[in-house]
């Protein structure tokens, strides 16, 4: 262990001392699967971008002469009931799904980490309220709350986040608590208070680093099920309004109906699913890493 | 005299103890029960006893991490008791702490560097290039090498883990610093090398120890004078040579007596005391110790005894030396 601790030690130093890209493809090479998993990610986000220029046809056009075809070499993914075409749809789709399931992870993500520490942190009273109100979030189902909230928002693409992200809160908030409520009697944290550090500043500083492992964790384990719950919600048709095409909704919709007959209307928006929600929690994994000092050798 | 420092009078911190649904108070935890000590510049006073007898609650209350339940703490005739935050911020700087575990006493997501510097950076005192340069020059005075500024904690042993939690303690320029057992964690060698450091600094810098610790040979080294702890009460506070020569608490001479010796022929003296501390939930009414002491007399179960001079600022809280000044108990060493 010894020898090789020292090595990495010292190609650390190397790389601390040149910096920029050198560093990122040394990072790369100690975490191959967390280079693969941000591989992906950038893949998806390009394609999301970049849609109109990589999708092959209008993914809303109609063309019923079309519908249901195998997948061949001008519909590489085949066509759905009305004849649109997969591949452009998935294309398009990684828009609607990747904002939905990044933008309410980072929203729920951000005011569970606030409630969490704020709870665990000053704990008394207004740590009892917020867990009083956690334990009411919780016992609702995610999809019904979710449910509710967009029936009282309206179905569109801000109101899905905001719908999405509410349910994520105590979630968050209960991992981030309990981290916290370990953390500060912890000696490190009482010499702070000896330090005269203010309580703002020993929260962000030295607590919150040191809960960041699970958040990530919880985090990238959340994108997934995020971008599922706009699934049934647009497949309820409270997610994002027809025809505009999202992952979830194209399985959702075609999943019971056409399985048998017409696979690839599931195959290829679940693989993009779930390789979606791989690649974030392989880049999410070798984050949790490189951010720990203890795991950097 | 020297000046003194640090004055601490009839110190109280009971803690209560709540149970059932409706968290009502059921009993109190006498965690310390009026303790009183003073500290001069730049002497090291010991503090000693078994666990859990309150030692470690007297140096947070000292240092106002928790609040003493009664009593006065004055730091330089300043009475810091019931300061609030903002007006205990600059006697911060006064007074600093060192920890028992070095593992847990440091951010593991912090550099060492950082840790040492933050006191400065908190209190303003240097910022950029001056602020490295101040934490570098006290990573030197506390043995460790300034390269290593750049290494996390978990990088250092323990005993260079206790050096830069001293680094901390030292970068305000405190006058009193509290050590709650800050070698009991280490290795013996390198507990010897600690202790060391910390009277080297003194002679520098002329600070003051609060050092508390449950070995005695570590105090014995350390202190000027030692205060021995029993149940939240202090029972004997004399100057080192004098209390080692010449205990007069029976609390005292059993603690010195348990001291293991370092020759397999001496010969064992038999335990002076036994059974375990009573619970401070209910301590024993009089005197905490008559549970276990060999010389209690019925007096003891009714009067607590208070801490009174026996002569060359020795003092005993002790029935036996009440009022005579001249101990009756024959000294066991």
């Amino acid at each position: 262990m010894a020898a090789i601790d020292f090595d990495v030690e010292l190609r650390r130093a190397g790389a601390h001392a040149t910096g920029g890209w050198r560093r990122v493809l040394f990072l790369a090479q100690r975490h191959v699967l967390g280079a693969a998993g941000l591989v992906i990610m950038a893949v998806f986000v390009f394609t999301a971008i970049f849609a109109d220029f990589i999708a092959r046809y209008d993914p809303l056009s109609i063309d019923s002469a079309r519908a249901l075809a195998r997948p061949s070499m001008a519909h590489w993914m085949g066509t759905d009931s009305f004849g649109r075409d997969v591949f452009s749809r998935i294309i398009h789709g990684a828009r609607i799904s990747l904002a939905v399931g990044i933008g309410s992870t980072a929203l729920g993500g951000t005011i569970g980490v606030i409630v969490g520490l704020t709870s665990g942190y000053l704990s008394g009273w207004v740590d009892l309220v917020f867990q009083r109100v956690s334990d009411i979030l919780q016992a609702l189902p995610l999809l019904v709350l979710a449910l509710v909230m967009t029936a009282a928002l309206g179905p569109s693409l801000p109101n899905v986040i905001i719908a999405i992200a509410i349910p994520l809160i105590p979630t968050v908030a209960r991992v981030i608590r309990a981290n916290t409520l370990a953390l500060r009697e912890l000696p490190f944290i009482e010499a702070a208070k000896s330090i005269g550090m203010s309580e703002v500043r020993i929260a962000l500083r030295h607590v919150l680093p040191n809960t960041l492992a699970p958040l990530i964790v919880l985090a990238t384990a959340q994108l997934g099920s995020t971008i599922l719950t706009e699934a049934s919600l647009s497949f309820l048709g409270l997610g994002i309004p027809e025809p505009y095409p999202s992952w979830g909704r194209m399985l959702s919709e075609s999943a019971a109906e056409y399985v048998r007959t017409a696979p690839w209307l599931v195959i290829f928006p679940g693989i993009a699913i779930s390789l979606a929600v791989f690649g974030a929690n392989l880049f999410g994994d070798a984050l949790r890493d490189i951010l720990d000092p203890r795991q950097r050798g | 005299m020297t000046e003194i420092l640090l004055e601490v009078t009839d110190l109280k911190k009971h803690y209560p103890v709540r149970a059932g649904v409706l968290r009502r108070q059921v009993g109190t935890v006498h965690s310390v029960d009026g303790v009183s000590f003073s500290l001069g510049a730049g002497e090291t006073l010991g503090l000693v006893g078994e666990s859990g007898c309150g030692k470690s609650t007297v140096a947070r209350s000292v240092l106002r991490l928790v609040e003493p339940t009664s009593g006065r703490i004055r730091l330089d005739g300043e009475d810091i008791t019931h300061l609030s935050k903002a007006a205990l911020r600059p006697h911060r700087r006064s007074m600093q702490i060192v920890f028992q575990d070095p593992f847990a006493s440091l951010n593991p997501r912090m550099t060492a560097g950082d840790i040492v510097g933050e006191p400065l950076a908190v209190h303003g005192l240097a910022s950029g290039k001056a602020l490295e340069a101040r934490v570098a020059k006290l990573f030197e005075q506390v043995g460790l090498r300034p390269d290593q500024m750049r290494n996390f904690p978990h990088q250092f042993s323990g005993g260079q883990r206790q050096r830069i939690c001293i680094a901390r303690a030292l970068a305000l320029g405190p006058r009193l610093i509290v050590c709650d057992e800050p070698v009991s964690a280490l290795d013996v060698s390198i507990q010897a090398q600690v202790i060391n450091l910390l009277i080297d600094l003194q002679r520098q810098h002329g600070f003051s120890y609060l050092f508390i610790a449950h070995d005695l040979a570590v105090v014995a080294h350390i202190s000027h004078r030692v205060a021995v702890m029993y149940l939240g009460r202090i029972v004997e506070i004399a100057g080192k040579d004098e209390l080692f020569r010449n205990p007069r608490h029976p609390y005292t001479q059993a603690l010195l007596a348990s001291v293991p010796v370092a020759n397999p022929l001496a010969k064992k003296l038999a335990p002076l005391v036994d059974g375990d501390v009573p619970s401070p939930v209910n301590p024993p009414s009089g005197c905490a110790f008559h549970t276990r002491c060999r010389f209690a007399m019925d007096r003891c179960k009714t009067e607590r005894p208070a801490l009174l001079e026996a002569g060359d600022g020795h003092q005993v809280a002790c029935l036996l030396n009440d009022g005579t000044g001249r101990s009756q108990l024959a000294p066991t060493t």
